[in-house]
């Protein structure tokens, strides 16, 4: 028989692999995975965002029926605060947070003890018995304020993140003139569907303890709490089941992570701790928060000769596993698009009496973003040239590929490796029809109404290293890739098998990814940084390539053939041209350590997709609500694998940028107390609210770091939105540089459109 | 509170014999002691919309109903959604238009939009947005998830 040609899979939009038993009720997250015997843990937290514990008084608490135990901070004193995951600085080490509170409450929302009982709803009773008395202290709930005490002699500024290139002086000196700008991004955060949830549950028999509902950095959790616990890593196996959303803030080590653990081991019961959305909202990272002070010197076309930022990092109450990611972040990826040839930027990380924040989908790039558009649109406004042409005499050219940017972040040089950033402007003010659209908007304004559009541009990173391992396993079902990856519900599974089938040539629905699974494989680098698809994508193909040679090889001995005159189809060894074929199963099956191959992609630098928002809005002078009548999204990410799931990660990044800039803050009063803590104060955006978007993705730019040329799509849907809805809405106010903080409530706009 | 009643609820055509506090939500029950975990808890206060289900024909937060007040009554949850290995429609739909990513808020979105279309199957499309922005989903930015349930509308009108 001729052999069946074969078919490609990277590149097409195919349907999920993971969607039937999320669709049939058959998930597992978190709050679905039971143990018998399992006991439940309830957080009792504090109520004073900055006080001195004066007593605890449990005895109520234990004497209700159905409690088995209560822990505060003395019964935990043997387990050291939670250690950083990355950009450690040793400055911030005195700043990290114990699981349980011992002395000093530093926010509303602080774990300060624990109940044990039979179930959820004894655990709740238990917790509301529980007596706490704290003295109140001053709580500080502004970054930008003079810094103060934050315990003996530290100060609630650890450290001022600093980095710079060229000659700023210079730059000052020699400008035609200085643009000079404050602007603030408000408290919000990813706020999954999914609360957070963890299962600890010790093994007695094989003594190994194990937690489920691991998410994000499966194996870096693993072996943190295995050394906070002191516990040999190879005893403790973490277990990802489905997540419900992840954007930076789910499956970091929280306290709840660690206390569940160390319970399971005290008690020797399996414990269980869901979290409720009250506790969400003021106890998982919180993120943004930045006000920025940016001043760039100009020449008299408005070319950009030096920028000087100096801002104000709220990281609330600890420093959580991010460390200082999110300030560095935003220093660091400041410039964009653009030519700068001098750069300072002097971050000031400060602690707050607010909850602890961390990374949330383009952490400190939204930010960061936000206030460079703010800074491109003020030097057209100075100059007198329209918004686009201002960004077209700055950006770096695509003859300047590779760009070094002299920066670094997360341990890695920062150069754009591919880009050509005013093509992808030009197809996106096509696609837009920007032309056209400016008329449209000149007519209606014309005749009153509050319209207007704008343009935001910006550079991504994605695929950090410096490593992924992937193994591949024939199996008499299919294939099995096995990594240390994780899936936080952007379709990994999808996305690994189409690079593994075109790399082995099986089917992609022949192929189990399996991932999250610390007992399944050695080492892995999670889900984060819009990494997988990149770095576990390109040790996918090289593992499935290795197999593929492996598999060819010892096929060409039992079919009596040469190597290269064999090809696998379909998941069949068969004869080029035509002949009898082998399932690869079999082979596998014929051979005495059956078939498997294991690849490692090292890579010592990130990859840097670039993409352009297009914005057209309406606001309403009644009610200061925006309404968003276009949105157009330009995404070079070099190749897209599936690019429906590319598109859909998109749009959702997108309504999260839009509720970023519209609707979404954690508020506080000037106590500390925590305003924001229901869905019905924190507003995320509906069907209502978030605009269908027409997104192009684009290939021009394949990364040359990877084979596939990819580059991560998870973060530009929500990057630039902030900027762009920001300019929109001045356009639409015809006051240029109106917007200066987000979000841009109704109430806060109406005060504008009134005053 | 700690009184405990016997009741039965009716799950997708099973009963389930179980025996509730006065307190213990409709949520509570259907997951933890009928063992239906497709039905999801996203915040407790009925805004999300995770857990909806569809009680004598009106989709509703099973997270604001107790337990105690769904008996007799005829509860549908997404395991009851397929028939056999056959997808519903609205099942279907999710799959064919990514409507769905990390899969949490789905089961209440598939119920909302089942038992919506059941009662209004020619429901406009405006009204249709108002329906839906009554759940939250926080992967999508939900146009995927309209134009799923569009999609599985007009099936479900054939």
């Amino acid at each position: 028989m001729p052999a069946p040609t074969k078919q490609t899979y990277v590149g097409q939009s195919l349907p999920r692999l993971e969607d039937r038993p999320l669709l049939t009720g058959q998930g597992r997250f978190a709050a679905d995975i039971s143990f018998p015997g399992q006991w439940t843990m309830r957080v009792v937290r504090s109520g004073v965002a900055h006080g001195r514990i004066l007593s605890i008084d449990t005895r109520a608490a234990l004497a209700l029926p159905g409690v088995h135990a209560v822990w505060t901070g003395a019964d935990v004193a043997h387990i050291p605060p939670i250690p950083f995951r990355l950009t450690g600085l040793k400055a911030l080490e005195p700043y990290r947070q114990p699981v349980l509170a011992r002395d000093i409450v530093r926010y509303v929302g602080e774990p300060v003890a624990v109940v044990f009982a039979q179930d959820q709803y004894v655990a709740e009773d238990a917790a509301d018995l529980i007596d706490i008395t704290i003295e109140p202290l001053p709580a500080q709930v502004r970054a930008i304020d003079a810094p103060g005490v934050y315990a003996d002699d530290l100060s609630t500024e650890p450290s001022v993140i600093r980095k710079s290139f060229g000659d700023i002086e210079a730059a000052f000196r020699d400008a035609h003139a200085v643009v000079a700008l404050e602007l603030s991004v408000g408290r919000h955060s990813g706020v999954p569907m999914e609360t957070r949830g963890a299962i600890g549950r010790y093994d007695e028999v094989r003594d190994i303890l194990e937690m489920h509902g691991a998410a994000k950095v499966p194996h870096w959790n693993r072996d943190t709490i295995a050394q906070m616990l002191g516990r040999d890593r190879n005893s403790v196996q973490f277990f990802e089941g489905h997540v419900g959303g992840g954007f930076g803030i789910r499956g970091e080590i929280y306290p709840e992570d660690v206390l569940v653990c160390a319970a399971a081991l005290k008690f020797r019961r399996p414990v269980k701790w869901i979290e409720d959305r009250r506790e969400h909202l003021i106890a998982a990272n919180h993120s943004r928060d930045q006000t920025h002070r940016i001043r760039a010197a100009i020449d008299a076309e408005g070319r950009i000769l030096g920028i000087d930022n100096e801002f104000f990092h709220d990281n609330g109450a600890y420093m959580r596993t991010h460390a200082a990611t999110v300030p560095d972040l935003a220093a660091a990826m400041l410039p964009g698009p653009y030519r700068v040839p001098a750069y300072r930027v002097a971050g000031h990380i400060r602690l707050t009496n607010k909850t602890p924040a961390g990374t949330y989908r383009a952490p400190g790039r939204y930010e960061s973003t936000f206030v460079r558009e703010r800074l491109l649109d003020a030097i057209a406004a100075k100059v007198g040239v329209d918004t686009v042409e201002i960004r077209r005499r700055n950006l770096i050219a695509k003859g300047a590929m590779p760009y070094t940017l002299g920066l670094e972040t997360l341990g890695t040089h920062i150069v754009y490796d591919s880009g050509d950033y005013a093509l992808l402007l030009d197809k996106t003010l096509a696609a837009a029809g920007w032309d056209d659209l400016q008329t449209q908007l000149q007519n209606r304004r014309a005749k009153g109404e509050l319209v207007g559009a704008a343009v935001a541009m910006f550079v991504e990173k994605s695929g950090l290293g410096p490593f992924d391992t992937v193994r591949v396993e024939v199996t008499p079902d299919g294939i099995d890739v096995i990594t240390g990856v994780a899936s936080i519900g952007q379709g990994i599974e999808t996305v690994i098998a189409q690079i593994c089938a075109d790399a082995l040539g099986v089917r992609y629905d022949t192929i189990r990814v399996i991932h999250g699974q610390t007992d399944r494989i050695d080492r892995g680098m999670g889900a984060f940084a819009s990494r997988v698809t990149v770095m576990c994508g390109e040790a996918t193909r090289m593992a499935a390539g290795k197999l593929r040679d492996k598999a060819l090889r010892h096929a060409a001995q039992l079919m009596q053939t040469g190597a290269e005159k064999l090809d696998i189809v379909d998941g069949e060894v068969v004869r080029i041209g035509g002949g009898p074929s082998m399932p690869l199963f079999e082979l596998a099956r014929a051979l005495p350590d059956g078939l498997s191959a294991e690849d490692t992609f090292e890579s010592t630098h990130m990859v840097y997709p670039y993409g352009v928002h297009v914005a057209a809005v309406k606001v309403d002078p009644a009610t200061g609500a925006v309404a968003i009548e276009r949105y157009v999204i330009g995404y070079d990410i070099g190749k897209a694998v599936n690019p429906r799931l590319v598109e859909g990660q998109i749009a959702g990044g997108l309504a999260q940028g839009v509720g970023g800039a519209l609707l979404e803050e954690f508020l506080y009063d000037e106590a500390g107390e925590p305003l924001s803590v229901t869905f019905a104060d924190y507003l995320m955006p509906t069907a209502r609210e978030v605009p269908a978007s027409t997104i192009l993705i684009t290939e021009d730019a394949p990364s040359p770091l990877n084979a596939l040329g990819l580059k991560g799509a998870g973060e530009g849907g929500a990057n630039p939105a902030g900027a762009a809805l920001a300019a929109a809405i001045d356009d639409a106010l015809q006051r240029p540089g109106a917007v200066t903080r987000l979000p841009v409530t109704p109430m806060r706009l109406k005060a504008m459109t009134s005053g | 509170m700690t009184e405990k009643s016997s009741i039965t609820l009716t799950i997708n055509g099973q009963n389930h014999a179980i025996a509730v506090e006065p307190r213990r939500t409709l949520v509570d029950a259907i997951r933890e002691d009928c063992g239906q975990t497709g039905t999801h808890i996203g915040c407790e206060h009925g805004i999300c919309g995770a857990c909806t289900v569809i009680v004598d024909g009106e989709p509703v937060r099973s997270c604001l109903m107790f337990a105690v007040q769904a008996e007799g009554k005829k509860i549908r949850t997404v395991e009851g959604l397929a028939t056999g290995d056959t997808l519903h429609p609205m099942q279907q739909a999710f799959i064919d238009h990514h409507g769905l990513q990390c899969g949490f808020c789905t089961p209440g979105f598939l119920m909302l939009a089942v038992g919506v279309l059941e009662r209004e199957p020619d429901i406009g499309d405006d009204e249709l947005i108002d329906v839906l922005s009554s759940n939250l989903c926080r992967c999508t930015g939900y146009q995927n998830i309209i134009k799923a349930v569009r999609a599985a509308a007009a099936e479900m009108r054939k």
